[in-house]
């Protein structure tokens, strides 16, 4: 029987619609927008200021903390301006904007496309190179990666593993990556695994990718401790939690971190853009984005320019289609809905899903009939009927008893109830009360 | 590229569930055994099962537009329906129509739209309608008709559960007794008396298994139902089997399959997680032959449903569903 996590989960469509399409280098925008925000912890502050000249790969914001990473231009040019701009996250934030001048790089960086397999540089170089590079997770949660590879004093990193799940249904964009860049991905594995000072690592795939798990298979006998685990689908094992469970069956407490159980999770991409920094000097500054949506023309992966709007790749992948009523910035079941189009493209951004008008709106709800699907449906065993109930009623000691921080919000509650009930949305208010209030316990 | 976007927290897609089609599959399952209630008692038994239908949605229509005040719309959503088709199962099939009608309003009235409507009340409304005829009209409710095939010379048309306690009762051992009631085969396919829609134990396991495999119910309640009458009936009919059948005339006589398959799994009345379904389910099992061996009725299903259904927030408040990452084994 195929590996897969215990509690909960559920089986979306997968409409993987854009899995044919090769990885495209999207041509340069006119203008970038950059946010110094990109990542989980502290922006970054900016270097540069109005008229300054930048290249590909120059440094414009640097970490703003520990937890925090630097930025770097993805483009040459002007710096116009340094302005607030709509995210994804429907606020405005502090961007750098670029006016594109010709694709001038850095002379530090390798351009070549040559597989670079040898790793010379040791442990400590390797993280700081990583943090010199801005590299984040780029499964979703933009975490700053060197800080995972800085193991706490007194845990111990047993295994890595590497997030080829892509559980999100449409997109395609780890899928494409562990195809078409499946050496320089494994040579990726190697530079964390030599960071973390550990000799195994797997792979988790979903076994609805099998020409992924079958490439890999093949090329991963020239890198020793990599494993290749094919898993059964189920939404959400891309959950670092679930991810955990399914190939290791090892289960992180709750509140705890992966290190807790001795695991390191890192995604597919992040292992690709720790390649191309420590290998090639090459700052994350573009990844791969999926564009996809049942009315669009040409479902593409595309390789784009961190700060590239996203009106261009919906114009790269045939055009925003006329029944359009809804643009998700990521996948459909934890995807942002983008207010203005003109949205950058930041590290985190994995797809741009655009939905028909008759997909985009919501039913009215109603009464909760105690089905318990959302229980069953749960990933971390909570009653999430119940949490919204606690919500409604702001009865917040009650929800963080019954464990409201530990929801991952994946989404699967919502997906599943019957009733239609909104419930992930009063969880959300319910995680962000409780946490003021711990917040406030500790002061 | 200008224009309104819907925004919208995640997520954006949506199973395909939906409380219409849970109701309506549930409608879908009852069909053999309306099937098995024609075949068995003839056109009264579809006549009956119709107004009980027509009257609760009528009811529910009513009170939703006239009282509550709210949209009527849900009355159609086919929550209603199930409550008319079950409460018309648990009738004897030439039962008169008014009482049936009585017996829907109080279902529909008392039973679920005085707590709020759908989702809100305790108790299963067609059980509710159920205890109150059998309250209030005793004789109606426990005279049946014999059914269209007389098996047996001088079958009266009492239940096989209501034979053999009337026996008992009067000195009788249960191997005379056998001799007048139909055999385990008869039981099984509904070839006996009985209320109209619970005779037949395949006919509702066929529904069950339909409704299992929509996913519309789970096991647990059923099982362990099922589980709890068979061994309590063993042990007593092991201690002395001249005083109590065997485990199965229990499984197979009276209501037990209709309310353990349909009464207990209601999704609204029963737990919420397997764990609290199967102390539920070895609930109603324990009273249910507690009522069947010592209590004033022969048969004790619906009494006990109804007993355990007051138990359920008390039960989800001790069955929490397991945390992830609270029993760490990670050896």
């Amino acid at each position: 029987m195929l590996k897969t996590f215990k509690i909960g989960g559920v089986h979306p469509e997968e409409n993987k619609l854009s899995a044919g399409a090769a990885i495209e280098q999207l041509p340069l925008p006119d203008t970038v927008s950059i946010p110094v925000a990109q990542h989980i912890g502290a922006p970054a502050k900016v270097l540069v200021k109005r008229n300054d000249k930048v290249k590909v790969g120059t440094i414009i914001a640097e970490s703003g903390g520990f937890v925090s990473a630097n930025i770097h231009s993805s483009v040459s040019g002007v710096v116009q301006k340094i302005d607030n701009v709509y995210d994804a996250s429907g606020y405005r934030r502090q961007a750098v904007i670029i006016k594109v001048e010709g694709d001038e790089w850095e002379e530090s960086i390798d351009q070549s496309t040559d597989v670079k397999k040898e790793i010379t540089l040791s442990q400590k170089e390797i993280i700081d190179q990583v943090n010199a590079m801005g590299v984040v997770g780029l499964g979703g949660a933009t975490f700053p990666t060197h800080v995972k590879l800085m193991v706490p004093d007194g845990k111990k990193a047993e295994v890595l593993l590497i997030n080829g799940v892509e559980c999100e249904p449409y997109l395609t964009a780890d899928h494409r990556l562990m195809l078409e860049k499946g050496h320089e991905m494994m040579i990726g594995i190697r530079i964390l695994m030599k960071a973390l000072g550990i000799v195994k690592a797997a792979i988790g795939i979903e076994n609805n990718k099998p020409d992924a798990i079958k490439t890999l298979q093949k090329i991963s006998v020239e890198y020793p401790g990599i494993d290749i685990v094919s898993l059964k689908v189920k939404y959400p094992q891309g959950g670092e939690k679930q991810l955990i469970k399914a190939v290791i069956n090892r289960e992180v407490p709750s509140g705890k971190l992966p290190i807790e159980v001795g695991a390191v999770v890192q995604n597919v991409g992040t292992a690709f853009a720790v390649y191309e920094a420590v290998q090639k000097s090459k700052p994350l500054i573009e990844r791969i984005v999926t564009v996809t949506g049942k009315s669009v023309s040409k479902p593409s992966n595309l390789l784009v320019r961190i700060g590239t709007p996203v009106s261009k790749l919906i114009e790269a992948a045939g055009g925003l289609p006329d029944d359009t009523g809804k643009v998700v910035s990521g996948g459909p079941m934890m995807g942002k809905a983008l207010n203005d189009l003109e949205a950058p493209v930041t590290k985190g951004t994995s797809g741009v899903l655009i939905f028909a008008d008759k997909e985009a709106h919501r039913k009215a709800y109603d009464a909760c009939i105690r089905c318990g699907k959302c229980i069953t449906a749960c990933p971390m065993g909570l009653e999430p009927f119940l949490l919204m109930s606690y919500a409604e009623q702001q009865m917040w000691k009650e929800a963080e008893d019954d464990k409201i921080m530990d929801c991952i919000e994946c989404g699967s509650c919502s997906f599943t109830c019957p009733s239609y009930r909104p419930l992930l949305d009063y969880i959300r208010l319910g995680k962000s009360n409780v946490s003021q209030i711990i917040r406030s316990r500790k002061q | 590229m200008n224009r309104l976007l819907t925004v919208s927290p995640s997520p954006h897609v949506k199973g395909h569930d939906s409380v219409r089609s849970i109701m309506y599959g549930v409608v879908i399952s009852l069909i053999p055994a309306l099937g098995v209630a024609v075949y068995f008692f003839g056109l009264d038994a579809l006549k009956l099962t119709l107004i009980a239908v027509i009257a609760s949605v009528i009811f529910e229509w009513l009170i939703h537009k006239f009282i509550l005040k709210e949209r009527p719309a849900s009355a159609f959503d086919g929550s209603a329906i199930i409550t008319g088709m079950l409460l018309a199962f648990n009738v004897p099939s030439n039962l008169p129509v008014w009482m049936l009608v009585v017996g829907a309003l109080v279902a529909v009235g008392v039973g679920k739209m005085s707590f709020g409507g759908l989702g809100k009340n305790i108790f299963n409304p067609a059980l509710v309608g159920r205890v109150f005829m059998l309250i209030s009209w005793p004789v109606e409710m426990t005279t049946w008709p014999a059914n269209r095939f007389h098996l047996t010379d001088g079958y009266t048309g009492a239940t096989p559960l209501g034979m053999i306690k009337e026996g008992i009762g009067n000195g009788k051992t249960v191997s005379e007794l056998m001799d007048q009631v139909p055999t385990a085969l008869d039981f099984f396919v509904g070839n006996m008396s009985g209320s109209l829609g619970e005779i037949s134990a395949l006919a509702i396991l066929i529904g069950g298994i339909y409704m299992l495999m929509r996913k519309i119910i789970t096991w647990h309640a059923p099982i362990s139902i099922f589980g709890t009458v068979f061994i309590f009936s063993a042990i007593m009919h092991t201690i002395n089997p001249e005083m109590y059948p065997a485990p199965l005339f229990h499984l197979l006589t009276g209501g037990l399959f209709i309310g353990a398959i349909y009464m207990a799994t209601d999704m609204v009345t029963s737990p919420m997680t397997g764990k609290g379904q199967i102390i539920f389910g070895v609930g109603i099992g324990v009273i249910t032959m507690l009522i069947r061996y010592w209590g004033a009725y022969p048969e004790g299903v619906s009494f006990a449903i109804l007993i355990m259904n007051a138990t359920v927030p008390i039960i989800n408040r001790y069955t929490k569903p397991q945390r992830f990452g609270e029993e760490v084994n990670n050896g």
